[in-house]
């Protein structure tokens, strides 16, 4: 195209040349001032940015990551570049989590591994990252055409599928156990899984995988009424699980009773989710790059721009098997633990010598448990923080219905069964 | 049994109820738990019948009784509509409810998730984690499914949205 329109232009300067009658040179002119601007919008048109193979802090206009380099000279992140190691996993590419897996891919995040079953549909255009020509594409190839234009770096994986099937499941863990990527990795193949759903039986299965992988998580979530958010830490063992406890909302305040459901399932807002998404990759970037304090539980209350934060200790009588089998194992490696810390600590008293890097900085350096969070144990509700409130009752131990009959128990053929609820059908 | 109707609350109260607390991917104990779903079901069509209140068929389309699919109908202003009904069973049942699905509704009604899962009312889900595991299909179905007919396929009729399946074939053909 390039070199079409510079034959043009030389073309109508011969033109212009050989016309004996000048009159018409004007409007040749005009003609060659046109092929010109074709060329320079030619120039600036889209082009795709190749890969770079090593992340670079050399501020130039033309280096993408620049200004995240800058965050390791400031001190801010001792080692930016190891973000290209990480693999993380986000479940649900809706209203946050598409938000999140944009800003991740910005970020120059190694892989991203994406779930969802949905399609783009123009009822998504009130929130951010999708765009109305992507209208019918699955909500997971939308996204890879998008974020691979943004950043080509990042190795993509988009699994189209529903993870709380029985099918669905095993391929969304035998997807996060893959190590392709980094095969000398320790456990599975990702370093964090993000739940970005938008329900409750969705949430529990990404809670069943991780507690069964020991995969450490964080969960966040947007209320039906789009006026509040939170986003929660969950490392299996140590941490509740998601089933330890019946899930907690922020308040936004407003009275149950005139909440007016007729009509619509959700609202939702391009607001409260961005910051949600915000928050949840804020708390992913400190815990990949250990830097800041990685919040265990933080609300986002936006009627009253209130953020409560509190952690929750695991239920020793919660009802997931697999989460009662990594407390166990939190609890057997205690000492190991407490020597690993200790030595640790040591460690870096010695390098703390002559002068210190902060000396005019004493807290940042805590030494005691001092974070100011609340902590509670799971089960107890009377001790959760102001503006949090369960979402679920706890399941009743008594029978909550008085029923007729008694518990459904003996051992009958399943076959058997089966036909009597046909010969009912027919 | 806040915000349920004394017609819900008294058919939901002679529902066989479960024991076993076991998921797809728990085995025997799975095998187990699907006998008392069968049986539950069972109890319910029949007190359905017998109230002449039949109002849907449903059974399991694989062996191990994860995937179910049938029909369900409504009657509004004495016409009849019928609607295919399916739905996985979630890994973590009974923690979580099976999520109901009407196909051919996807797109119609606001109360609606993507797919045709129908949006079930506030006290739904409360009900069925206070009650886990002794809730089954047959409660999911009396509680869910039911008043979400109730409540919406007239509104769906008298908007035009739906037709009747008479209606559809004599406009045709006229
Ligand atoms: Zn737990």
């Amino acid at each position: 195209m390039e070199v079409e329109l510079k034959e043009m232009l030389n073309d109508l300067e011969s033109l212009k040349q050989s016309l004996p009658d000048p009159s018409h040179r004007a409007s040749i002119d005009k003609l060659r001032l046109r092929v010109e601007q074709l060329t320079s919008l030619e120039k600036s048109g889209p082009a795709r940015r190749l890969k770079v193979k090593d992340m670079s802090a050399e501020v130039v206009d033309s280096n993408p990551y620049s200004r995240l380099m800058a965050l390791q000279r400031m001190g801010i992140v001792e080692n930016y570049e190891r973000i290209r190691e990480f693999s993380v996993a986000i479940v649900g590419i809706g209203g946050v989590g598409s938000v999140a897996a944009e800003m991740l891919t910005r970020c120059g995040i190694g892989r991203l591994l994406l779930y969802d079953y949905d399609k783009v549909e123009l009822a998504n255009m009130n929130r951010l990252f999708f765009r109305p020509e992507q209208v019918n594409m699955t909500k997971t190839d939308a996204a890879v055409q998008t974020l691979s234009d943004i950043n080509p770096d990042v190795v993509l994986e988009s699994y189209t599928m529903n993870i709380t099937t029985v099918q669905g499941f095993e391929t969304f863990v035998s997807s996060l156990k893959n190590k392709s990527f980094r095969p000398n990795k320790e456990g599975s193949g990702v370093d964090l899984v993000l739940s970005c759903v938008d329900n409750y039986e969705a949430r529990m299965a990404v809670n069943q995988a991780c507690n069964e992988m020991n995969q450490t998580w964080m969960e966040s979530g947007v209320s039906e009424d789009a006026v509040s958010g939170h986003i929660q830490l969950l490392i299996p063992g140590e941490t509740a699980c998601f089933a330890c406890a019946p899930p907690l909302v922020v308040a936004s305040g407003i009275d149950e009773r005139t909440l007016k459901r007729e009509g619509v399932c959700a609202a939702s807002l391009p607001t409260t989710m961005g910051v949600v998404a915000g928050l949840l990759v804020q708390n992913t970037l400190k815990f990949l790059l250990n830097f800041g304090q990685v919040s265990p539980y933080l609300g986002y209350n936006s009627l009253k721009d209130y953020f409560p934060t509190m952690e929750m200790k695991p239920n020793p009588q919660c009802s997931n098997v697999a989460c009662l089998e990594r407390q166990q194992e939190y609890i057997v490696a205690k000492p190991a633990r407490d020597a690993a810390l200790k030595a640790k600590m040591e460690a870096e008293a010695l390098l703390v010598p002559e002068f210190p890097l902060h000396a005019d900085n004493e807290w940042s350096i805590s030494v005691v448990d001092d974070s100011g969070l609340d902590s509670m144990d799971a089960t107890s509700s009377d001790t959760l923080p102001e503006g949090l409130v369960r979402e679920l009752p706890s399941a009743d131990k008594s029978q909550e219905l008085p029923t007729s009959e008694a518990p459904l128990t003996s051992n009958d053929d399943l076959e058997d069964l089966r036909r009597q609820l046909e010969a009912l059908n027919s | 049994m806040e915000g349920w109707d004394p017609n819900t609350k008294s058919t939901l109260t002679q529902i066989p109820l479960l024991t076993t607390k076991a998921g797809p991917r728990d085995g025997a104990a799975w095998t187990q738990r699907l006998k008392e779903e069968y049986k539950s079901l069972i109890a319910y069509t029949q007190m359905n019948k017998s109230n002449d209140n039949d109002w849907f068929r449903i059974s399991a389309s694989n062996p191990e009784g994860t995937r179910w699919t049938g029909k369900c109908w409504y009657v509004h202003n004495l016409l009849k509509y019928e609607f295919d009904l399916q739905f996985d069973i979630p890994v973590t049942y009974p923690s979580t409810a099976p999520e109901l699905e009407l196909p051919q509704l996807d797109g119609k009604t606001q109360k609606m998730y993507r797919g045709g899962k129908i949006c079930l009312t506030v006290h739904f889900k409360p009900l069925w984690a206070k009650n886990c595991p002794r809730f089954g299909i047959a409660h999911a179905l009396c509680l869910g499914l039911a008043p979400w007919l109730a409540a919406e396929i007239p509104i769906l009729v008298d908007s035009g949205m739906i037709k009747h399946k008479d209606d559809a074939t004599s406009s045709t053909e006229t």
